[in-house]
């Protein structure tokens, strides 16, 4: 199956089982991509899991994103999950408000999941329901912000010797 | 004396020795804080051990000692400049990460990359395949109190360096190869060493396998330390040898192959148990198919074109120096690429190679901004190491320690 007919065919199987859960989907490159209500991603997760036909078994990677410009969805998880029998690699994406960061943990479905959730939690604030141990993984106990979130800049901001206005971001 | 008296090795449920009396008693568990700079854990990894006597009842891990935000360091500077980043995860194969990032980047770019270039790329990546499975294994024996296959095995490693440091100039974070390809061809010396190595290293491996893999107290220590059931591998996103030595045939390079893999003719090397000698084993064997991967791609090399090392890009391709001084057209492309004027396109992609822990991806999204906008590094070590408090759970500490070698965690990987 080609990637065009693998994105038709989890297109109509989560519109099937799921109704208006699935926003959208699109080819992006190499990758078929969803984007899905962030309510039922563990469910998804679980169906595409236990598809006979797709068996997507194994949690490539999972990740937090920030569009600080997308009021009402600032934050996101993407999820990238491969059929190792199929060899077929899709994404899927959630996106949420960061006054409310709550996401389903998808622990259940993957215990690898486990450590990829606390890292995003660690970085984005992002909340993942569920989550038998969500607490800071790589930075200290009492830090009380989230780094990766595009509010932080990676310069001291006292410093004023550096100026980004020739050279970008 | 009797020679017949037979040793018998202390099982885990031997009863008689924590109840002398054959009597309940209530358990004392004792904590023992492994790490973070425990001599015997090759990192700095922290592991809170509740102990019964010599078994590990439970275990907590503790990560993040040399985290240092690569991810958002990435997010601050040019894409030809994240190399230095990817240098430092697993630095036993550095150029293998570097290739992962060019290759990422080639594919934002829309880059194709000369065949020529491609079967350099091969030859350094499975030479520093070879680099890292050489430390793993050898490790596994020092853990095992084999230290002398640890120093016979440690010249061929230098080897490989010799070859890192005559085509890029750096031993050990190599930053190898270019955003198009290669910095630049190999020169007559890297051939000249690469064709002793190519010599050398069947040699030296078949001393080290006489050396460990039929040997009576290497067997007895690693048959069975540290198994883990496929089924589990895959639920916690095991990848590369680890995963292989649980039964479970996932390599990148055959799946999803890149920098002409497909065209290259080897075999993926299984185990049944997942225990420490399959690991140890599936490393083993890998080493053999990237010495024959190397020699295939050697063959290929001589059918292409002498001097084409890297795709015809100047937007993306830093012109040599001296073209810099001297030449008019290199000097305003180098000011364009160092000063982030090119054109970079919008989009997001998520490319992997194997490296030499598993499925080294990187995920990028550009929104046409000279940094990213966003890297995500799937680093397998990290994804992995988390299995780790449950593989050694019920074991002895000796073998956890086992465990954790031939598990090739790499500190700079697992928190990057």
């Amino acid at each position: 199956m080609d990637k065009e007919a693998l994105l038709i065919t989890v297109q109509e199987k989560l519109k099937a089982q799921f109704g208006d859960g699935l926003i959208s989907s699109e080819l992006l490159v190499d990758y078929p991509v969803f984007t899905l209500r962030r309510d039922i991603i563990c469910d998804v997760v679980k169906f595409l899991y236990d598809d006979e036909e797709l068996s997507f078994q194994y949690l490539t990677s999972l990740a937090g994103l920030h569009y600080p410009e997308n009021k009402g969805h600032e934050l996101g998880v993407m999820y990238n999950l491969h059929s190792l029998t199929k060899n077929y690699r899709i994404r899927l994406k959630v996106f949420f408000s960061v006054s409310d960061p709550n996401v389903p943990s998808i622990t259940p479905v993957f215990k690898g999941a486990n450590w990829m959730e606390r890292l995003e939690f660690d970085f984005f604030g992002i909340l993942f329901k569920g989550h038998p141990n969500l607490k800071r993984i790589v930075n200290v106990d009492d830090m009380n912000y989230h780094p990766m979130r595009k509010e932080f800049p990676l310069e001291d901001t006292t410093r004023e010797d550096k100026d980004d206005k020739m050279f970008g971001r | 004396m009797d020679s017949k008296t037979k040793i018998e090795k202390i099982k885990k449920d031997n009863t008689s020795l924590s109840n002398a009396e054959g009597k309940e008693k209530e358990k004392e568990y004792t904590t023992l804080n492994l790490g973070p700079t425990h001599p015997a854990t090759h990192g700095i990894f922290q592991n809170v051990l509740k102990m019964d006597g010599e078994i590990i009842v439970e275990a907590e891990s503790t990560v993040g000692y040399i985290h240092r935000a690569f991810e958002k360091i990435a997010e601050h500077r040019n894409y030809y400049q994240i190399t230095t980043l990817t240098d430092r995860l697993n630095y036993c194969s550095s150029p293998i990460n570097n290739m992962g990032w060019h290759m990422a980047v080639e594919k934002l770019f829309n880059i194709e990359v000369p065949k020529r270039a491609q079967y350099l790329r091969v030859i350094i990546m499975e030479l520093s395949r070879i680099a890292d499975h050489l430390i793993c294994n050898s490790v596994i024996g020092v853990d095992t109190g084999a230290l002398t296959v640890y120093f016979y095995i440690f010249s061929l490693r230098e080897r490989i360096y010799e070859i890192f440091e005559e085509i890029c100039g750096a031993r050990l974070t190599t930053n190898i190869g270019r955003i198009g390809g290669m910095e630049r061809d190999f020169s007559p010396k890297a051939w000249a060493t690469l064709d002793v190595f190519m010599k050398e290293l069947p040699l030296a491996l078949k001393e080290f396998e006489n050396l460990l893999v039929r040997n009576r107290i290497f067997m007895d220590r690693t048959i069975g330390c540290g198994a883990i059931s496929a089924e589990m591998a895959l639920q916690y996103s095991f990848s590369g040898p680890n995963l292989r030595a649980a039964g479970v045939d996932y390599d990148v390079r055959a799946m999803n192959p890149y920098s002409s893999y497909e065209e290259f003719d080897f075999i993926i090397p299984v185990g049944t148990n997942g225990d420490t000698y399959d690991r140890f084993m599936v490393r083993e064997e890998e080493m053999w198919q990237s010495l024959s991967i190397i020699q295939q791609a050697i063959v290929k090399l001589k059918k292409e074109p002498v001097g084409i090392f890297h795709a015809d890009v100047p937007d993306f391709f830093l012109p040599p120096k001296e073209d810099v001084y001297n030449n008019m057209e290199a000097l305003i492309y180098h000011f364009k690429i160092v000063m982030g004027e090119t054109n970079i396109p919008k989009g997001e992609i998520y490319h992997a190679v194997e490296g030499g822990n598993g499925e080294l991806g990187f995920y990028i999204i550009s929104d046409g901004g000279r940094t990213p906008y966003r890297v995500h590094m799937r680093r397998p070590c990290f994804i992995y190491y988390q299995a780790y408090t449950e593989m050694i759970k019920g074991s002895f500490l000796s073998d956890a320690i086992l465990t954790m070698s031939s598990m090739n965690v790499i500190a700079g990987e697992l928190d990057a």
